[in-house]
């Protein structure tokens, strides 16, 4: 298979290398690279110039206001913006929701949600997991009743990523409590500002509020907010997360990690010499590397694949596990080259604060926050638990 | 007798909800608590007869952290007691009775101030300087990592009177009020939940009688009160490891994912079953050292080595199998298994991690020359 890049392909990257070194706000960059806590109004931000440039919604129809990129094209984006330190992009709206809407949504449900999504008036969110049900995600009991032209909605979803910053929620609801479980649920777009929804922050490890529960009380969602037919929810929510996953194994993520690493092994000093000397952590740094380089190839392989119109299947679910392993080693390599450092917890400076004193150098405060952070890639969107059963049910016919 | 004692009184006293409670507050420790684990002589264990206790053996160490560590405690036995006051015990035993009484009895906290900006896990990179300025002996330099060093009321400095930042001697310990002139501190939170500070010292003036020991000549203390405090924080760790595996085994129990409970999966059944092998491997590696606190420098300190590397990777298995087990529940701040994780996780921060141990055996152990004549040449 052909592994270098065309010549139209080198000319975007350069094209976006630019537009991300010209654009890109200095101090949110430093923000991404120390791996502090943004800003709602700094994501929204980010979006609105990514938006002006036509590139928010890279795959997208033109005609929806997207750019239309291939997948490799995708994958290149991701590669530079990671290492540029740019802020990610929020993908509830943007990757996840449209294409259902694209695919199974009506025209008048595209026409009335995706501009939103483009100007950053809706800010989406995922109402999948519950208490109940987690890997069991089919077990969900979320209840939606129909009630006239409305749907009543009583229940819980929670792990809500960045909730308290969204106005809007799709959710999984149960609408036919009879049927076998994956065939009773439907999916159903909520407005967060609808009496009888609540939304209340979940604490992590790390110390930040990433997630919410958001609970529903008699809730009345109009009839046209469900997307597709109803009981049909479950093929639409597999649909989800089997495409627009080329970005799963977060390979630029870990090509910025990498990059990070070696600059602090570089200029830390342990026992009188540069970390990046000690044997130990250099064969743990060449190590990850190793597996970084191969990764990045088995990458573009699927993603080529998926450039040609192979949907990514149980490739997927391969990307999932070696790419959230990779990042959360290069997580814990980081941690571990911050040393003592690493211990205190210092919030004013993961906010963003100028009072705070970091004690150490300045990207050792997020270190061991962050490897706590990144122990959730290999628990959500279906945990790496599950990913190995549907390989093993998939690719090995076991 | 003391196990069953302290676990008892952590079982009743030091709910998850209760230190919670205390760091929400903003408290470094709850001084009630402390005050009552010294009235039940929890201080007393950790020093010998001869320095005013009734334990101070390496198996008194490890029974007492054991249960700190299952407990989560945040309370400063560790840096006061163990590291700082142990110092107290190896180098001047009778002169500073009162303050070793003072500390058993819960009334008095001390901090080692020892570990620099730039000194990492090397017990002998001492750059702050105890020398004459315009007549008078002043120590300057900066101290980082000072274990309770906020709450102490006296803590006990590091510094040269000789020698380059790498070199085994020329270090001397000084005992120095926290009010002292000229001295900094700025306290903060870890990750973990226990209480540090940096302190600066900025031309501290020293008197006759608060150097401990003979000039320049503390190295031999400071690694033997570490090899004391790497024990006892390698049993606070086996007190974590086994408080994450019993809510990892209850949870497996207890959550029910596709009509049964997770526990019944074979995958998570062996890797389970994986991670009790390793916690008795720790055990094991803690007892070892345990039984060798007063073994020869060489034979002790290669069991600090090799017990800290293991502590330190089986520390981080069983932190991260039990939040994966568990799903997103283990990972939040409501619930205890995330806060024994991040004990767990920061161990390996303190004292020196596995990789820096690892070179140390090899080191300590002979087998690589070019490491051997380094180490040598820093002793």
């Amino acid at each position: 298979m052909d592994l270098t890049y065309t010549p139209e392909q080198e000319a975007f990257r350069a094209e976006l290398r630019r537009f991300l070194a010209e654009n890109l706000p200095e101090d949110v960059r430093d923000k991404v690279r120390l791996g502090k806590r943004l800003t709602k109004s700094e994501m929204q931000d980010w979006h609105a110039t990514l938006n002006a440039q036509g590139w928010l919604a890279m795959s997208w129809p033109r005609k929806y206001g997207g750019a239309d990129w291939d997948a490799v094209q995708r994958q290149i984006f991701e590669e530079e913006a990671c290492r540029a330190y740019a802020p990610r992009i929020v993908p509830f709206g943007l990757k996840m929701l449209a294409p259902v809407l694209f695919e199974f949504g009506t025209e008048a449900q595209r026409q009335r949600f995706l501009p939103p999504i483009l100007s950053g008036d809706h800010w989406w969110c995922q109402g999948y997991s519950e208490p109940g049900a987690g890997s069991d995600l089919a077990s969900l009991r979320t209840r939606a009743v129909r009630d006239g032209d409305h749907y009543v909605v009583n229940g819980q979803k929670t792990w809500t990523t960045l909730g308290q910053h969204a106005n809007w929620i799709f959710c999984l609801v149960r609408t036919d409590p009879d049927a076998k479980k994956q065939e009773g649920i439907s999916f159903l777009l909520i407005d967060m500002k609808t009496p009888g929804v609540t939304v209340r922050p979940i604490v992590l490890i790390d110390g930040e509020a990433e997630v919410n529960e958001v609970f529903f009380d008699n809730v009345r969602v109009p009839a046209e907010n469900l997307v597709g037919e109803e009981n049909k929810g479950w093929t639409y929510a597999k649909y989800l997360l089997t495409h627009e996953r080329t970005n799963i194994a977060g390979v630029g993520f870990s090509d910025a990690a990498l990059a990070t690493l070696k600059h602090v092994a570089a200029h830390t000093m342990a026992g009188g010499k540069p970390l990046g000397q000690n044997p130990h952590f250099a064969a743990r740094l060449a190590q990850v590397e190793i597996d970084l380089l191969a990764m990045r190839t088995t990458n573009l392989r699927m993603v080529s694949a998926a450039a040609k119109g192979q949907a990514p299947g149980v490739e997927s679910s391969m990307l999932k596990v070696k790419g959230t392993l990779l990042r959360q080693e290069l997580s814990a390599l980081l941690r571990r080259a911050a040393g003592p450092d690493a211990m205190p917890y210092l919030p004013d400076f993961l906010e963003g604060g100028d009072n705070a004193d970091p004690q150490g150098p300045e990207h050792a405060p997020a270190a061991a926050p962050g490897y706590f952070n990144l122990r959730k890639l290999s628990i959500f969107g279906g945990s790496n638990e599950i990913q190995r059963a549907i390989i093993a049910k998939s690719a090995l016919g076991l | 007798m003391l196990r069953d004692m302290l676990r008892r009184f952590l079982d009743d006293r030091y709910s998850h909800e209760a230190r919670r409670q205390v760091l929400a507050e903003g408290h470094a420790f709850d001084m009630e608590v402390f005050g009552a684990l010294a009235e039940l002589g929890i201080l007393g264990a950790v020093f010998a007869p001869e320095h005013g206790g009734y334990g101070g053996t390496g198996t008194d160490l490890m029974v007492v952290f054991e249960e700190l560590g299952r407990a989560g405690v945040v309370e400063p036995f560790l840096g006061s007691a163990v590291l700082a006051g142990g110092l107290l015990a190896i180098l001047d035993p009778d002169g500073q009775r009162d303050l070793i009484q003072q500390i058993i009895n819960g009334e008095a906290i001390i901090s080692l101030a020892h570990t620099e900006p730039q000194s990492r896990y090397d017990l002998t990179h001492v750059t702050a300087r105890a020398q004459d300025q315009n007549g008078q002996v002043v120590l300057n330099g900066t101290k980082t990592h000072v274990q309770n060093g906020a709450q102490a009321g006296t803590l006990l400095v590091s510094a040269r009177e000789a020698g380059g930042p790498f070199d085994a001697d020329g270090i001397s310990l000084f005992l120095v009020s926290g009010s002292s002139d000229g001295v900094g501190c700025i306290g903060y939170i870890n990750v973990d939940g226990t209480s540090s500070a940096r302190i600066t010292l900025d031309a501290v003036p020293l008197a006759q009688g608060q150097r401990l020991g003979p000039p320049g000549q503390a190295i031999a203390a400071l690694e033997a009160a570490h090899a004391r405090a790497t024990l006892a924080l390698c049993a606070e760790a086996l007190g974590a490891m086994e408080a994450a595996k019993t809510l990892t085994i209850d949870y497996l129990q207890e959550r029910k994912q596709f009509g049964v409970p997770i526990g019944s999966f074979q995958a998570l059944q062996h890797r389970l079953a994986d991670m009790l092998i390793e916690i008795e491997q720790a055990r094991s590696a803690v007892i070892n050292l345990a039984g060798h606190m007063e073994s020869d420098r060489l034979t002790r300190e290669r069991h600090v080595s090799a017990t800290k590397n293991l502590i330190g990777r089986v520390g981080a298995l069983v932190a991260e199998e039990c939040i994966q087990m568990h799903g997103g529940i283990g990972m939040t701040d409501e619930y205890a298994l995330s806060h024994h994780v991040r004990r767990l996780t920061m161990v390996d921060h303190i004292f020196g991690d596995t990789d820096h141990h690892l070179e140390r055996f090899i080191a300590l152990s002979g087998t690589s020359d070019a490491i051997g004549k380094d180490d040598d040449a820093r002793q």
